[in-house]
């Protein structure tokens, strides 16, 4: 059973918490207290341990060293369901529904209990917890039907219907549009005020600021600090988090002299489901700027790339690369015609890069196709990979290191400099800077405005609206399928973008 | 079940933790099928000894050695260019008899042909057979997704009973007495000897240097190798997917069928339903031993074959029932593959006492 709540006793009390895989140390020597009452930010970058840290709280790893204690006990998690027992729910970034279920059926999903289901008991359950925490559910409503906030609302129910009074939640704001941002710390103040724990895996500074009250950094699997919140400005926390002092603020070089390098007119794609991931889409790039996408994942950012490289195929639409049409033409036609186009795919080792082969053997991947004969020359390519890594400053034991060994963003470096130096005009990026640290992403932003300056037209698809709105010059906006706005980059807001995100009509 | 383990991944094995790691493998093998042959009764040292002799002893033995070297290492080098991209090509079995079915074809029926041509089309067609049989699950893959794993093996099974049908109905010797075999092969289509055995050797040898340059220095064997870490990657790179499953399967498919010549034209002379004697599936597991390379290829069959032809002589020699020397053999594989296992994972003995704490709550 899930502990008595004791005010003076600590809700999770972590000491010395140790864990290795392989060689790679994931957490060294953590401490950390939460209290019961209180919102506490796990801060970090990409790597420094917080996901594994929680992880061990949730049952799902095992700590090397140290101990856990639950409400004053000590407690040993063999497996996901015991962390439940003891009244610890984690809300993971991807929602675990089942979506052709309803609400209530999804809670009552895999929790104690006879054989049957009294649904009206369960029911009545549901509104209580409902109403006690200002959550708006309705019960008999299908997950499919739901928007994602509503999907998350539901996934926070579901724990507390479990007996769950601690609950972590795996950055949970990665989906959200700020409108609903905005109603998820309104639901976690209230159960703030009901007494639960909470504890928040983050790495977005302000939203750290705005909903904690207390923060504890991790950096490289170390435990740095714990401070309050109220007590700390934000560029010590990036000091604490990073290990230096950053200037966190993005360039916008201004554009001169932009023509028209792609146009992309009213393109529709199919998607699996038999659903429009893109709708009519249409919008110009031009030289010497960056184009911004946003939207709520899945919105047809993946399409609209894939449809533009080559990858996708669409139903109708023209898309126009310096007033030639190569909608319906394969990757390799457009290699074949001569057209300077670089991809960076969202799925870096899934489609960019092959993981196990090094670096010289993934520069190849783009420059074989030009070659004449049967026989695979290396020497060029080996050279170009020399050249880009020291351009890039490329962290890598050797040219011939496979590249599934290097860390993400001397991954994501790998690709973008292979791209770049086939001096392309237009430049598609997906989510680039996605799971890469602080320093690194302002590396990827620097390399792109290079770009910019040398006239290549950049799409930009991101998640972040903050870098969005520093990065881009002007901002399209995705929702379903469809374009629901487009924006000056130096003068959106992020609420209006947000907007926009849901489609703009509510 | 508690176990006073941990068990965590490896990032990098270093090549000579991989080779110390393969021979406490191989000498664990050995000491295990030792103990075995005790339990039947038998003197380990004595066996072992045995099946060196049955292997190296006599010239006439090193000969029997390398006639099996030869088909087990040539259909490994097909089954390697279908794994390299990940097509389970396990139907090396049938490709191997419907090569031998084309060679034969010519063979008999066309006894005309001038000594000169006859083996090299001979050969031709053997590989156009097999590489054929090998191409009809690969255009299934490669335009409609079907799982090559079930459609290669009922391959096999297709292959054999049709040679088996030749066999009992139209190609039946009507000289034999009602006893069920083709005809011999005339003169000019048996594969002559060089240095002391049949040609196939140099076969061998030539095969194994070519799949090596072919796969390592060839923009189409790089091609195989994009397809088979990443369909989305090759895609993206701007590969035509279906053409390179369909080249590297005929490939595949070509080389198995190659073996089914060597055995028809050297071996049995004619076409017989048994002729593949398994090569087609020993092959998988030598493939998969040598990791993939044409060159460890190369010595893992010999070493094979030596161990398959001491297997068969010990039974003539020791009158041991051939169980045993599939016994053996399994241990070995036991051994061998399941080493692998820690190659990529690192296991820590953290005693019994501790492992009981964390298991329970």
């Amino acid at each position: 059973m899930a502990d008595d709540v004791r005010p003076d006793v600590p809700a999770i009390e972590m000491r010395g918490i140790s864990k290795a895989f392989g060689s790679a140390v994931a957490n060294r020597d953590i401490d950390l207290t939460v209290r019961y009452g209180e919102i506490h930010a796990l801060l970090g970058e990409n790597g420094a341990g917080k996901s594994t840290l929680m992880n061990m709280l949730s049952g799902i790893y095992r700590p090397d060293s140290g101990s856990i204690f639950v409400g004053g006990r000590e407690a040993v998690f063999a497996a996901p369901r015991d962390s439940i027992k003891r009244g610890i729910g984690m809300i993971h970034q991807h929602f675990k529904l089942v979506d052709v279920m309803t609400a209530w059926e999804n809670i009552a999903l895999g929790s104690a209990g006879g054989l049957l289901l009294n649904r009206k008991r369960i029911s009545q359950e549901i509104t209580e917890l409902s109403d006690r925490y200002g959550l708006d559910i309705k019960p008999d409503r299908k997950v499919y039907e739901m928007s994602v906030g509503e999907k998350q609302t539901l996934e926070i129910l579901k724990v507390l219907y479990r007996g769950a009074r601690i609950l972590i939640m795996d950055e949970p704001t990665a989906v959200l549009t700020p409108q609903e941002i905005g109603k998820l710390f309104a639901i976690i103040r209230n159960m703030k005020e009901q007494g639960c724990a909470i504890v928040i895996i983050t790495h977005k500074l302000n939203e750290v600021m705005e909903v904690s009250d207390r923060i504890t950094v991790l950096r490289r699997g170390e435990a740095i600090a714990t401070v309050e919140t109220a007590c700390v400005e934000i560029p010590s926390l990036i000091e604490m988090m990073v290990g230096r002092r950053m200037d966190l603020s993005i360039k916008r070089p201004p554009c001169e002299g932009a023509e028209e390098l792609l146009r992309v007119d009213g393109v529709t794609v199919t998607g699996k489901d038999r659903k429009s991931a893109l709708d009519g889409i249409s919008f110009t790039l031009h030289s010497h700027e960056i184009l911004g996408v946003a939207g709520v994942a899945g919105s047809g950012q993946k399409e609209l790339c894939e449809t533009i490289a080559g990858l996708q195929a669409a139903e109708k639409g023209r898309i126009f690369f310096e007033g030639q049409n190569i909608l319906g033409k394969s990757p390799r036609d457009i290699i074949r015609l001569g057209i300077r186009m670089g991809f960076i795919p969202e799925d870096r080792l899934g489609m960019g890069l092959v993981g196990s082969m090094d670096i010289v053997h993934n520069i190849i991947l783009k420059e074989y196709q030009g070659q004449k004969g049967v026989v695979l020359r290396r020497g060029p390519s080996a050279q170009k990979a020399q050249r880009i890594v020291e351009r890039l400053d490329i962290l890598t034991p050797s040219i011939h290191t496979p590249v599934s060994r290097l860390s993400g963003g001397n991954i994501q470096k790998v690709l973008l400099g292979r791209e770049i130096d086939s001096d392309p005009k237009v430049l598609i990026t997906a989510y680039p800077v996605r799971g890469l640290d602080i320093g690194a992403s302002y590396r990827i932003y620097d390399l792109l405005n290079e770009q910019k300056a040398k006239g290549v037209g950049i799409i930009f698809i991101g998640e972040d609206l903050d870098v969005l709105i520093e990065l881009c010059d002007r901002i399209l906006v995705l929702s379903g399928g469809c374009v629901t706005g487009e924006l000056d980059g130096a003068r959106a807001s992020k609420e209006e973008v947000g907007f926009l995100m849901t489609g703009g009509a509510a | 079940m508690i176990l006073p383990l941990r068990i965590t991944k490896k990032d990098d094995v270093p090549r000579r933790q991989m080779a110390a790691v393969l021979v406490v493998s191989i000498g664990l093998a050995l000491f295990f099928s030792g103990v075995v042959m005790l339990f039947f009764g038998l003197n380990p040292i004595q066996v072992f000894g045995t099946i060196v002799q049955g292997a190296f002893g006599t010239a006439m033995r090193l000969e029997q050695t390398m006639i099996k070297a030869v088909p087990l290492t040539i259909a490994s080098l097909g089954i390697l260019v279908a794994f390299k991209m990940k097509f389970w090509n396990i139907g090396g079995e049938g490709q191997i008899m419907m090569g031998a079915f084309a060679a034969s074809w010519v063979a008999l029926y066309h006894q005309g042909l001038p000594a000169g041509a006859m083996l090299p089309l001979m050969a031709l067609a053997s590989i156009a057979a097999g590489g054929v049989w090998a191409l009809i699950p690969a255009i299934f893959k490669a335009k409609m997704g079907t799982n090559e794993t079930i459609f290669t093996l009922m391959m096999n099974y297709i292959a054999i009973k049709f040679v088996m049908y030749l066999q009992y109905g139209p190609w039946k010797d009507p000289a034999s007495q009602g006893f069920p075999k083709i005809p011999k092969f005339p003169d000019a289509a048996l594969l002559p000897d060089v240095g002391g055995m049949h040609a196939g050797w140099v076969l061998m040898l030539a095969l194994t240097g070519l799949v090596f340059l072919f796969m390592n220095f060839t923009k189409k064997g790089y091609e195989i190798a994009v397809v088979g870490e990443s369909l989305d990657t090759a895609r993206y790179a701007g590969m035509n997917i279906p053409a390179i499953i369909m080249t590297a399967m005929f490939i595949s498919g070509g080389l198995c069928g190659l073996v089914g010549f060597v055995q028809a034209s050297a071996i049995e002379k004619t076409l017989t339903w048994g002729l593949s004697s398994n090569y087609g599936f020993t092959a998988i597991i030598t493939t998969w031993l040598a990791r993939l390379n044409a060159v460890t290829t190369l010595f893992v069959c010999l070493a094979f074959a030596v161990l398959l032809q001491g297997a068969d002589y010990i039974q003539l020699a020791l009158h041991v029932p051939a169980a045993v020397a599939q016994v053996v053999q399994g241990i070995i594989l036991f051994f061998v593959l399941g080493s692998d296992f820690f190659l990529r994972y690192r296991v820590k003995w953290i005693g019994l006492a501790r492992a009981r704490k964390e298991a329970v709550q």
